[in-house]
């Protein structure tokens, strides 16, 4: 490295030294026409550098020949000669000048020698008196010097003696003289000069000496500059075989290289893309650039910026190329990583705009869900109105016109209904307002409660059956107020497209790694119209199989989707394998929790009252179930008129199967066994269809009482109901039993068939009591009828046997004191005729026949407020056996069911 | 969790006890909510909401019929304010059903003024009733949903 300082520090001496080699007005130009040839410079200096000084490469036979041969080697060889005459020509054209100056003077000189000379040809006789003019010699002496001070060519001389004398002409003479003298000594010292000057000449510029000068200087030149260049330079011929290669860095030796082409020294990648380059370059014969990366095994990836030029010989001819190579690896990462930063920033931008739009889609759509759910809210209410008004219009005195008209009605606007709410719950669910609750259910109720609404309003020969696994626990945690809407509508929909065969729930656990155990709920329907190209649609909203499907059904097509979209909030997923004439079988899984016994069940669904309600062996652990098709069964058509005050959600799972179905889908029935018969919903039965339903539940046909849907078969299960459906069914039916007609039949039926179970009415008139009683009645195992009214009450008991009245005293209509008397009459008469004269409507003409029990007393209570017109006495009076006074508590209730029951 | 349960259950028997003290409430109410069970998780709010419904019809019948100055049907009234005053009894709202002992006494003396007086505060009383227990309701379902259990206030 010191070294190498060190040369660089002489290099940088001789580059400042060599100008004042030159003449001062040749050299610079000289060294402008240096600079400008610098390419065909660089070839000839590294000749040198390679040998002295660097490990470079270069083949030192060829380069001269290299030299000789090719444009620019022979254009840098004329150059230097040029520069070489040039020098010279300007050296001989100073000398000639110089020589013409001098002999001008020499001329001059010579004239003027002449013209003395003539002068003293002229003054020849005049003796030279030299010595006379002693005394004068000083002042000629100093004439003389001034002349000589003076220019040779002043052509006058002054004298100041008198014309013509002696003096004149002697001083005269010695001033020429000495004129002649100082001539004749400065063309000597010229002549010395041009010697000399020659001489010099003759030694200095000699052209091999001139151009290894000028060759040096560039030579120092460059190495000075390429030194440490990070550059490959080299000359490739036609068939791009090195020639000729300089490398600071070189990883591979000469012979490695000369020779042989890109191709044949190295492999990998970028390889090939300089040759093609090279070559393109060579046939173009136009110089050019271009970044190539190079992935080698020699020295790994980079990339090198290669500048390519063509070389022509003197003819002209294409030689080869001269190419140059510079590492540009960082610059390239450099750049491209700005590059790709750039990019990023713009992929990022552009996706942080799409999210935007997406939010504000995203955001539109819920607003709009929103909007349809608060729309559907809204519609319903009024809606509700509308269809609970009418459901109340429908237990007035309609005639037979009037009726079917109100239950189109009813049963178009219970459509709307349901329609609003599958919306309603759509949009909630996708909207994410959907809630799910956690409750303590048991499935096998669910499923069969399902099973028995569906069996309810079937109309086809079709089985319904639910098949629960052992393993399925008693009580699960979980919506069951969704999982059964889920299992009603996909039985719903097995039912509306299954012609003949089964439908059915099959309910069994199944366990997967991922979740700790599974609640598989399997739908099995057959479904003999599914296609099974239309089930890629079966799922989405509003869509059905195809037009001829909604024309033959009917149906919004929204019930699969929520269905799907209920599933799938319980985080479970809802599938369905169908095959045309085989059936379809819709498979839902759910995760489950098994409720644990010290969990707080508060929130018992509806119908597992019913497990209560029938006073029944718990059937819980039960697996099976099946319900044959009660064809021809009756449907309520105006039960939940009075639920709907105060139970309103109670009633919107009811209705649908009560409402919707009624006569207009059902016309063979007659509109007043219709009336007559709303019952409990599980537990209708026609008796003209009695047939149907009996190979089933032989019994249990015949243990159809008004009033109470009980039914006492193995297969109870068709007579359990809702709370809310068994309050408005009942409450319906006593008031219609006024104009019923044929309840002496059923009365019939019921009485050969009285079981030991307690029978209670309860005759009141205020829906709170009512409510209250019979919750109170419940929590003591009890059910009873209700009687609104006197009159109704004295129809019930026309109907039916009861083992205990309680009756309101202070009633509408007829009283309770009243109407007691009636019943006493009746009981010591056998007839109504007392009642019939206060104006009861009772058919006599069928009493008589089915009174069975007339004889015994039935035992009475009276429910008083305590007030004056409520004394006990008047109760007693008229025939009442005892008396609660009201309010009525369960302890009141519970003794004196004590005292008359049993 | 816990403590705010436990502090919801105090509230929520505070405030019960502060309604039977105050006389808002009897023990036919006690009687409702021993009926109260898992079958019928939400019988209570039923039963007073079906009585509330009544109250409202009830009143704006007798309302009506008191409107009718000079030509009033106290036999409607009376028969109204009977069965308010059974449901309330029912239901255990003592001071609508002292109110409406009243009102019945007032109609059967056709006193008029009497009359549209009580009427008046039996409107107002069930108002009050129907807000405080709403409140009640409301404190029911906040321990529910914070996960506790309903206390049994003994009175």
């Amino acid at each position: 490295m010191v070294c190498e300082m060190e040369t660089d520090q002489i290099e940088e001496m001789d580059v400042e030294v060599l100008p004042s080699m030159w003449p001062e007005n040749v050299g610079t130009e000289a060294d402008k026409q240096f600079n400008v040839e610098k390419p065909a410079g660089d070839l000839d200096t590294l000749k040198e550098v390679t040998i002295e000084e660097t490990p470079t490469i270069a083949d030192l036979t060829r380069l001269p020949e290299l030299m000789n041969s090719t444009q620019q080697g022979s254009s840098q060889l004329t150059n230097l000669v040029k520069q070489w005459e040039y020098m010279q020509d300007n050296a001989v054209r100073l000398l000639r000048e110089e020589l013409k100056n001098l002999n001008r003077q020499r001329e001059e000189a010579e004239a003027k020698e002449l013209k003395i000379i003539e002068e003293y040809k002229f003054e020849s006789n005049e003796p030279e008196n030299v010595p006379v003019l002693d005394e004068t010699s000083d002042l000629f002496r100093r004439f003389r010097q001034k002349k000589r001070d003076a220019l040779v060519d002043s052509k006058k001389i002054e004298i100041y003696e008198e014309f013509d004398t002696v003096a004149y002409w002697k001083q005269k003479a010695s001033n020429l003289e000495k004129m002649l003298e100082a001539s004749t000594e400065r063309e000597r010292r010229l002549v010395e000069k041009l010697s000399e000057s020659l001489k010099t000449m003759e030694s200095q510029s000699a052209p091999v000496q001139e151009l290894t000068q000028n060759l040096k200087r560039a030579e120092g030149f460059l190495h000075f500059i390429l030194q440490n260049a990070p550059i490959v330079m080299g000359h490739q011929d036609k068939d791009l075989r090195y020639l000729f290669i300089y490398n600071k860095y070189p990883s591979l030796r000469e012979q490695d290289i000369l020779g042989k082409t890109d191709v044949e020294i190295f492999h990998g990648g970028g390889v090939k893309e300089s040759q093609d380059f090279k070559r393109e370059v060579l046939e173009k014969g136009k110089a050019s650039k271009r970044e190539i990366t190079f992935t080698t095994d020699l020295f790994g990836s980079k990339t090198f910026l290669i500048y390519v030029e063509p070389v022509y010989n003197k003819a002209g001819e294409k030689i080869g190329i001269n190419y140059m190579g510079m590492e540009v690896t960082e610059q390239v990462d450099k750049r491209e990583k700005m590059a790709k930063l750039r990019e990023d920033n713009a992929v990022r931008k552009a996706m942080e705009s799409e999210l935007n739009k997406t939010i504000h889609i995203t955001e539109e759509t819920m607003r709009a869900k929103q909007m349809l759910a608060t729309m559907s809210h809204e519609i319903r209410s009024p809606l509700s109105g509308v269809v609970g008004m009418a459901e109340i219009l429908s237990t007035t005195k309609l005639d037979k016109e009037q009726r079917q008209l109100l239950n189109v009605m009813i049963s178009s606007g219970d459509l709307v209904l349901q329609l609003i709410n599958d919306i309603l719950d759509l949009s909630k669910v996708e909207s994410g307002v959907m809630r799910l609750e956690a409750t303590k259910f048991r499935p096998r109720e669910v499923v069969k409660h399902v099973l028995q609404t569906a069996a309810a309003s079937l109309k086809k020969s079709l089985t319904l059956e639910g098949n629960i696994a052992d393993d399925v626990p008693i009580e699960v945690v979980g919506d069951v107020l969704r999982i059964r809407q889920i299992l009603t509508n996909l039985i719903s929909n097995a039912i509306k497209f299954t012609h003949e065969g089964n439908v059915g729930i099959k309910l069994q656990v199944i366990s997967e790694p991922s979740f700790a155990r599974d609640n598989a709920l399997t739908a099995d329907t057959e479904e003999q119209e599914q296609n099974e190209n239309a089930i890629p649609c079966l799922f989405k909203k509003y869509m059905q199989a195809s037009a001829d499907h909604a024309r033959k059904y009917g149906g919004t097509g929204l019930g699969l989707a929520i269905c799907k979209q209920l599933v799938e909030l319980m985080g479970g997923q809802l599938t369905v394998t169908s095959r045309v004439n085989e059936g379809s079988t819709f498979t839902f899984i759910l995760p489950y929790k098994v409720g644990t016994s010290d969990d707080y069940s508060d929130d018992q669904d509806e119908f597992s009252d019913m497990a209560d309600h029938q006073s029944e062996p718990d059937d819980t652990a039960e697996g099976y179930f099946q319900f044959k098709p009660l064809l021809g069964s009756i449907y309520s058509n105006g039960g939940p008129g009075i639920g709907n005050d105060f139970l309103p959600h109670k009633v919107m799972l009811t209705s649908p199967i009560k409402l919707i179905n009624g006569f207009v889908a059902d016309p063979s029935n007659n509109t007043g066994q219709s009336e007559m018969l709303q019952l409990e919903n599980g537990g209708y039965v026609d008796e003209s269809k009695l047939e149907t339903s009996s190979d089933h539940c032989p019994e249990s046909a015949h243990q159809y009482e008004n009033g109470n849907g009980r039914c006492f078969s193995k297969e109870s299960e068709s007579c359990s109901s809702s709370q809310a459906s068994s309050e408005g069914g009942t409450l319906e039916m006593e008031s219609e039993l006024t104009v019923s007609s044929h309840r002496e039949e059923e009365k019939a039926e019921t009485d050969l068939k009285e079981t030991s179970k307690p029978k209670i009415l309860l005759v009141e008139d205020n829906k709170i009591n009512i409510m209250v009683a019979k919750s109170m009645m419940k929590q003591l195992g009890h059910t009873m009828d209700i009687a609104n009214n006197g009159v109704e009450a004295i129809t019930a008991i026309n109907h039916s046997s009861y083992d205990l009245v309680l009756m309101d005293v202070c009633m509408p209509v007829l009283d309770g004191l009243k109407a007691t008397r009636l019943i006493r009459s009746y009981e010591e008469t056998g007839n109504w005729n007392a009642a019939i004269e206060a104006g009861v409507d009772i058919k006599t003409s069928e009493t008589e026949q089915v009174c069975v029990r007339s004889t015994n007393r039935l035992p009475i209570i009276a429910m008083t407020a305590n007030t004056l017109a409520e004394s006990s006495e008047e109760c007693y009076a008229n025939g009442m056996d005892s008396f609660i006074s009201k309010p009525v508590t369960l302890q009141k209730l519970r003794e004196c069911l004590q005292q008359y029951l049993h | 969790m816990d403590t705010l349960i436990a502090q919801l259950q105090r509230q929520f028997r505070d405030y019960t006890i502060s309604l039977y003290h105050q006389g808002f409430l009897d023990d036919q109410f006690t009687e409702l909510k021993k009926l109260q069970d898992e079958c019928s998780p939400d019988f209570v709010a039923e039963v007073v909401t079906l009585f509330f419904e009544d109250c409202e019809k009830l009143i704006s019948n007798m309302a009506r019929a008191l409107d009718q100055a000079g030509n009033v049907d106290f036999k409607l009234v009376g028969s109204s304010v009977h069965q308010l005053k059974g449901s309330s009894s029912s239901v255990g709202a003592k001071r609508v059903k002292g109110l409406c002992i009243t009102l019945k006494e007032c109609c059967d003396s056709q006193n008029y003024e009497g009359c549209v007086r009580c009427l008046q505060q039996v409107d107002i009383e069930y108002k009050t009733l129907k807000a405080k227990l709403q409140d009640l309701f409301n404190l029911e379902q906040q321990i529910v949903q914070a996960g506790g259990r309903i206390p049994q206030v003994d009175i």
